[in-house]
């Protein structure tokens, strides 16, 4: 493992008056590694996120990038230096095309959002990117319809096609394939997979599926009332009764769709 | 078309999309260019004037209103510098072209350096606090321009000359083209035409450059458009100098039309308010909307009273009761209100939208 880890949060923390949604989450994550972070509803996955990619700023402690504090840097710088995120309820631009999305993403990769007098449509390697990249989530055919009358489950691979398109170095998916019909599913799956096998990439994964997770997950790590409880291989994290009694103390549901069916 | 046609790239590959908007956009661009012939006479010919600068005006609105999601009641502020910056050079140096040229300059700086420092203080607010702030800024922009007699002329503004080509007693030729004496003022009308058309395919290009597919994905969702690595603020403050830069040439183009400069010509909220009706009739986002919202509104307010003054006249003529009263010229004001009342009601998205709606 490199010395450097691509991604960590040091002693990350949020306030919210005076609930603390996120309580000093240390944690690194290394290129080549997908990380799954579990957790029931409200255990502060999404604001853990929200505090890596800079949509929220931290109350306290830090976030580094390939060992370059990020922490007081703006969302688009972030992304800027190779930080990408998909979000978990469907965030696009709905009265713009399924192209004109992805194409938002590339050229943003490409750096040339500030052409004010040439023709977006003469911008030809930025088309053919953007349709590469429909390819990649079958959404191609569906290149000229508006994003904001896309069935859910098209909506749900854009928000994924606009990720691939940032080319990042950290990828973030929160619930990826939430919503999305069974046949649907393994696309997205299967692009994830081809990230993580390219073995420069980190990924972090927020997902509830268990039998995603086990498939995909090379590490798991557990949030429960904003706290790290849980650090370590799938299996063993999955088995470890702090899991078990966080899931099952919080959700019993939520415990018995996922977490307990998969300690079986 | 081909993207290689010289039309593609002259729209910039934004077409009407619609036969009957074509037809209409061809109409007013026509008219337009052939006005001094076409409508011979000084009113003609005035309205023909104010068709064009308020197309610029309301075309720049569009790009922050429609294009960008930003709201700004400043617009007016901006087309006043451009009448004052002319104004004020010509009436204090020789009416000359380098004054011109220098006052439009001042102008143009001044105009985009306050777009500027309002839209990096104030554009990272909630769009709300933002038309708020712009309100304020303008408002005390036209006190100080009242209150600065000096300077501005206050309350009376400026009259002053422009320079000699421009001016009605300069003739071009000797003889008629046409049947008409090609004078300054029709010289000076071809200087508003041409630039008002280019400034239009200008803004066209710009909102259908790269640049301005950001600006629209600032206005569907700017939270998403910052987490794809666009700095909005930048952006926004951008299309606000954009917008400002080129009301202001609206402003510069009027004041040379009007040889006057005044707060109720340039400054009011009145043409504020103007324009934000020109833009939703015409159809927010869409630029096109601007031709048409500018040319209806401008048409309207000036030719309905006479319009109806033969109307009521007609009516009373056939000797119907009550009628000739309604439509009496008088009730003009009444009629424009009912007229926009009408147009929102059935065009919420504007003409140019409604038309686009009816070819699908």
């Amino acid at each position: 493992m490199p010395a450097t880890p691509a991604l960590e949060t040091r002693d990350l923390t949020i306030r919210f008056g005076g609930h603390v949604a996120v309580n000093a989450v240390s944690c690194a994550f290394h290129p080549g590694t997908l990380t799954a972070i579990v957790g029931p509803n409200g255990a502060g996955k999404t604001t853990y996120f929200n505090l890596i990619s800079g949509q929220l700023k931290a109350t306290a402690g830090s976030v580094l990038l390939r060992g370059h504090d990020v922490s007081g840097l703006t969302a688009s710088a972030r992304t800027k230096r190779g930080m990408g995120r998909a979000f978990q309820l469907t965030n696009l631009f709905p009265n713009l095309t399924v192209m004109e999305n992805v194409r938002l993403a590339v050229q943003s990769r490409a750096g040339a959002g500030l052409q004010l007098l040439q023709l977006w449509s003469h911008r030809r390697d930025l088309i053919e990117k953007a349709d590469s990249l429909l390819e990649s989530v079958k959404l191609l055919e569906k290149r000229n319809a508006m994003a904001g009358a896309l069935p859910h489950g098209d909506q749900r691979k854009l928000e994924v096609a606009l990720l691939l398109a940032l080319e990042p170095d950290v990828f973030m998916f929160d619930e990826p394939t939430a919503g999305m019909s069974v046949d649907e599913v393994p696309t997205v799956l299967d692009l994830i997979h081809g990230i993580k096998a390219r073995g420069d990439k980190t990924v972090l994964l927020v997902e509830h599926k268990m039998d995603v997770v086990r498939s995909l997950a090379d590490r798991i790590i557990v949030l429960h009332n904003g706290t790290l409880v849980a650090d370590g291989e799938p299996a063993t994290v999955i088995a470890s009764p702090v899991v078990q009694e966080a899931y099952l103390g919080i959700s019993p549901e939520a415990a018995g769709q996922t977490m307990g069916e998969a300690a079986r | 078309m081909l993207p290689n046609n010289p039309i593609h790239s002259i729209l910039s590959g934004d077409y009407p999309r619609s036969k009957a908007l074509s037809v209409a956009l061809v109409i007013v661009l026509v008219s337009l260019a052939f006005a001094p012939f076409l409508f011979p006479g000084s009113q003609p010919l005035n309205v023909a004037a104010k068709i064009c600068v308020f197309v610029i005006l309301v075309a720049s609105y569009d790009l922050l209103l429609g294009y960008t999601g930003i709201v700004s009641f400043a617009h007016t502020m901006f087309y006043g510098i451009g009448g004052y910056g002319v104004a004020i050079a010509m009436y204090n140096f020789n009416a000359g072209w380098g004054a011109l040229g220098l006052g439009v300059l001042a102008a143009l700086v001044l105009a985009m350096l306050l777009a500027l420092l309002i839209g990096l203080f104030s554009l990272r607010v909630r769009a709300i606090f933002f038309a708020m702030i712009t309100l304020a800024v303008a408002s005390a922009f036209a006190i100080l321009a009242s209150q600065l007699n000096e300077i501005t002329g206050g309350e009376d503004g400026r009259s002053y000359r422009i320079p000699e080509m421009l001016r009605p007693a300069f003739r071009l030729f000797d003889e008629p083209v046409l049947g008409v004496m090609i004078n300054g003022r029709i010289l000076t009308y071809y200087l508003i035409f041409f630039a008002a058309l280019i400034l239009f395919l200008l803004a066209l290009r710009v909102v259908n450059s790269p640049f301005g597919r950001v600006l629209q994905a600032i206005r569907e969702n700017d939270f998403r458009a910052e987490a794809l690595g666009y700095r909005v603020v930048v952006y926004r403050s951008i299309a606000n100098c954009l917008s400002a830069g080129m009301a202001t040439l609206a402003g510069v183009l009027m004041a040379l039309w009007l040889r006057y400069t005044g707060p109720d010509t340039t400054l009011s909220f009145a043409i504020m308010i103007d324009i934000l009706l020109m833009v939703v009739i015409g159809g927010m986002g869409t630029l096109y909307g601007a031709v048409l919202g500018a040319t209806i509104f401008i048409l309207a307010q000036n030719y309905l009273q006479v319009l109806m003054g033969q109307f009521s006249g007609m009516l009373e003529a056939a000797g119907i009761p009550l009628l000739p009263g309604l439509f009496h010229a008088d009730r003009w004001l009444l009629w424009l209100g009912i007229l926009f009342v009408l147009s929102v009601y059935f065009f919420p998205v504007g003409i140019v939208g409604k038309l686009r709606q009816m070819k699908s």
